[in-house]
């Protein structure tokens, strides 16, 4: 009964193959016209339209694209939003931490009391219970802040406006407008991000949307860089002043991160993915009252919940890997040390050190442990640890050799460097290949490494003439 | 043979559209073009009962959700937001192919009040594919509030099926829309959509080409659709064809030749 | 008397109606989608900033669309709506 069905289909193909001859170009033409020639006709039976209509949404227009407002407005509000979001994370994330030590004690004693041998306990306790309860409690705060403010300004028709705005800077580097808004998803999460380039249509700009994806800050990062620019940059000006340092810092660190995206994205479209630009056509919708309840509803269900369980997944076996790896000993220090004392050198010639650059590697599940594996691998403890103030940081780090180049050269290579493994699970998600899921890792890593060893090799040639 | 159909088009909706029917439940596609509050109907109508993930083969994100109509659970299903079904992106072609293959047991096409007419553009493409679809007129408030009136009744009659005003926003009209969908998908209505009329020559064309094609497709398709996209030239859908049909035509086949023994 | 002219080249504030969709392939049918169209009417809205692209009112919508796309298009202006 095959041959029916072979049948149907090779039939139909010769009806197709006869049609093709038969009518002109220009029949697709006639046909889209007579369609909206009919719905032009029914809507002017059926509507009735008031002669002139009030004219909100263009006053609103005129002013976020002027020529003198449109760019400052737009900086204005992502900036309201990146402090909203780290500002408002603090609290509700310190006392996750709490929380979720309180647990860690609780399933520790636990442990004590059943009699399970030390190694299981670190293994499952101080490696994948810290690490997942680490990630959580750094990540879901901010997400669960960005994500709806970030579906707020979606809903309210903002966003279209920012690709309105910046579309030329990004049609120069042969993207696609709207990558300035997976761009700016990418704040918020790099693996929220990499979806959200599906809103581009041509293959060729969507990929180089998701693979300079990284090069924007997500809220993994942000602590980092915080933390680190308020104690090597603050200090650097008197004290009425020194508040203003970090922002300044962070905005600085920000449009450096826009830039490369835009000088790699043109890199790309200039060699790998090399192509005639593909249409932009943008709508700008009316601006619409935004519905809050729907909002936070699916963002956090969406958004939020998605990328988080897709960290967990991840940060569980890799704390696991990382408890092993700092308390498996050959001869009188840890495999994580070796492997430190290993790479120093190289590290050394980019402006890092063995330890920045093995929690970086070990840090891929999530940018947010990175940080705390250098504490750990500083002192020599065996667990993930965060220190009670900034001065005791400061120390430590000060102790360690740091200095305001190691500070700077930490900053952006956290700002450079590959994806964590979530982003790039993403991304193999969504390009469906293993090679653009590794060059998605590698151009970054290649973009950092060559920026930090410029940088390196300018300081020290300036220190050697002095 | 009719119950042997029934469970293949179960299988059919599961393997190529990753849509689960319950055994007397009902498909409902959502269709309509971008920012015309359709996920706003969607959520309405599903509440919690939804879940997301993606068109088999594509990275197209796919809504579907429960609800309960008279007691019977209706599958809904959110199509991407087009505005048109002319097969220029991958948008276009999964909700073409959803219409067209999976034949949903009744069509919402959401519009806008405030721009009718770039509306029912993507509607009257809509018509020319399936006749139960009901056509939802949304954001009725919005178009009050800017002076626009919309004669929804005599909408209903140029169009040839039921149009239902609403206002998603606050839940007005969800009711008579939902009830309307009911009557539809269960058959107690029929609707009769006004073809398009085209220029003399695509007429002539059509005439032409439609007796062959209804005798090969026997009513899958609707022939009238089918011969315009042969006229334009469309060969998407005859990989759609290949892909779906024939797939829905070798179950058919093989239950016959079952039957036969 | 009306001459055709090219949409990108048109101030803002004109009106007009599109004569002639001059591209080709893919990109012709996106626009048409969008009623870029011979026959609809269509208004310069405003422009992007960075000079490029522009917003176009046609069919009831905004759309925007770069320079390059709208270079090839034609239109005849004239005085209202």
């Amino acid at each position: 009964m095959c041959s029916v069905n072979t049948d149907l289909s090779g039939r139909l193909e010769t009806l197709v193959q006869e049609a093709k001859g038969k009518y002109s170009k220009e029949v697709r033409e006639k046909i889209v016209d007579n369609i909206y020639r009919e719905a032009e006709n029914i809507a002017k039976r059926t509507v009735v339209k008031p002669p002139k209509k009030l004219d909100w949404d263009g006053k609103i227009d005129n002013i976020l694209t002027s020529r003198i407002t449109g760019y400052p407005i737009m900086l204005l509000l992502l900036g309201v939003i990146f402090w909203i979001t780290i500002v408002g994370a603090n609290y509700p994330s310190q006392m996750l931490f709490k929380i979720l030590f309180w647990g860690e004690e609780k399933i520790s004693t636990l442990f004590y009391f059943l009699g399970m041998p030390q190694w299981l306990h670190g293994f499952l306790v101080l490696g994948v219970y810290r690490c997942v309860a680490w990630v959580v409690a750094v990540m879901l705060p901010p997400m669960a802040i960005f994500f709806p403010l970030f579906t707020l300004l979606e809903d309210l028709g903002f966003l279209p406006r920012v690709a309105f705005n910046l579309d030329n800077f990004f049609r120069k580097a042969g993207a696609h407008g709207k990558q300035s808004l997976t761009m700016s998803m990418g704040f918020g999460c790099n693996a929220a991000g990499v979806i959200a380039c599906r809103i581009i249509e041509s293959p060729r700009e969507r990929l180089i949307a998701i693979l300079t994806n990284n090069f924007v800050p997500c809220n993994g990062r942000f602590p980092t860089l915080i933390v680190i620019s308020s104690i090597f940059m603050g200090g650097a000006l008197a004290a009425p002043y020194s508040s203003l340092v970090t922002p300044l810092v962070i905005v600085g660190i920000v449009l450096i991160g826009i830039m490369v995206t835009l000088i790699v994205s043109w890199l790309l479209s200039k060699t790998l993915l090399r192509g005639v630009p593909s249409t932009f056509t943008l709508e700008l919708p009316p601006y619409r009252r935004p519905q809050i309840g729907q909002i936070i509803i699916r963002s956090i269900f969406d958004r939020t919940v998605f990328v988080l369980w897709r960290a967990v997944k991840v940060a569980a076996p890799a704390g696991g890997i990382i408890w092993l790896l700092a308390n498996t000993y050959l001869g009188d220090s840890s495999l994580l040390n070796s492997l430190a004392t290993a790479i120093d050198p190289f590290a050394r010639g980019i402006g890092l050190d063995g330890i920045i650059l093995t929690a970086f590697i070990l840090g891929l599940p999530a940018n947010e442990i990175v940080l705390p594996i250098m504490i750990m691998g500083y002192l020599a403890e065996g667990a993930l640890l965060e220190l009670d103030s900034l001065i005791a940081l400061k120390t430590l780090l000060l102790d360690n050799g740091w200095t305001l180049m190691t500070a700077l050269s930490v900053m952006l290579f956290s700002l450079l460097h590959y994806p964590c493994s979530t982003t790039l699970l993403t991304i193999k998600k969504e390009t469906g290949s293993l090679k653009w899921t590794f060059l998605g890792a590698i151009i970054p890593l290649a973009v950092s490494v060559l920026v930090l060893f410029i940088l390196n090799s300018i300081s020290s040639l300036l220190l050697l003439m002095n | 043979m009719g119950y042997s159909c029934k469970s293949c088009k179960k299988c059919m909706l599961k393997d190529n559209f990753n849509i689960t029917k319950d055994k007397d439940g009902l498909v409902i596609a959502l269709a309509g073009n971008p920012n015309t509050g359709k996920s706003t109907i969607f959520n309405a109508l599903t509440g919690l009962n939804q879940h997301t993930g993606n068109w088999p083969g594509k990275t197209v994100l796919q809504a579907q959700g429960t609800c309960i109509i008279k007691g019977k659970k209706c599958t809904l299903v959110d199509l991407p937001g087009t505005y048109s079904l002319l097969a220029n992106s991958i948008d276009e072609v999964v909700a073409r192919d959803f219409l067209c293959f999976a034949k949903p047991d009744a069509t919402i096409v959401v519009t806008d009040a405030t721009c009718l007419e770039r509306n029912l553009n993507l509607a009257l493409q809509v018509l020319e594919i399936t006749d139960k679809v009901v056509v939802c007129v949304n954001l009725m408030d919005e178009a009050e509030r800017k002076g626009i009136k919309v004669n929804t009744d005599l909408l209903a009659a140029e169009l040839g099926v039921p149009v239902i005003p609403t206002s998603a926003r606050s839940k007005q009209g969800l009711d008579e829309l939902i009830s309307m969908v009911y009557e539809l998908a269960t058959g107690n209505i029929t609707s009769n959509p006004n073809p398009i009329p085209y220029d003399q020559d695509l007429e002539e064309a059509i005439q032409e080409l439609q007796p062959q094609i209804e005798a090969l497709l026997k009513g899958r398709l609707n022939s009238r659709w089918v011969a315009l996209r042969l006229i334009e030239g469309d060969e998407e859908l005859l990989e759609g064809i290949k892909n779906y049909l024939s797939q829905e035509e070798l179950e058919e086949d093989r239950v016959e030749e079952k039957c036969a023994q | 008397m009306a001459i055709e002219k090219p949409l990108s080249e048109m101030p803002i504030g004109t009106v007009g109606t599109v004569i002639e969709n001059g591209l080709t392939g893919l990109t012709k049918r996106r626009l048409m989608d969008l009623g870029f169209i011979p026959g609809s009417k269509i208004e310069v809205l405003r422009k992007s900033p960075a000079g490029d692209p522009t917003a176009y009112y046609v069919r009831g919508t905004i759309i925007a669309l770069r320079n390059n796309e709208a270079s090839h298009i034609s239109i005849i202006p004239h005085n209202k709506f």
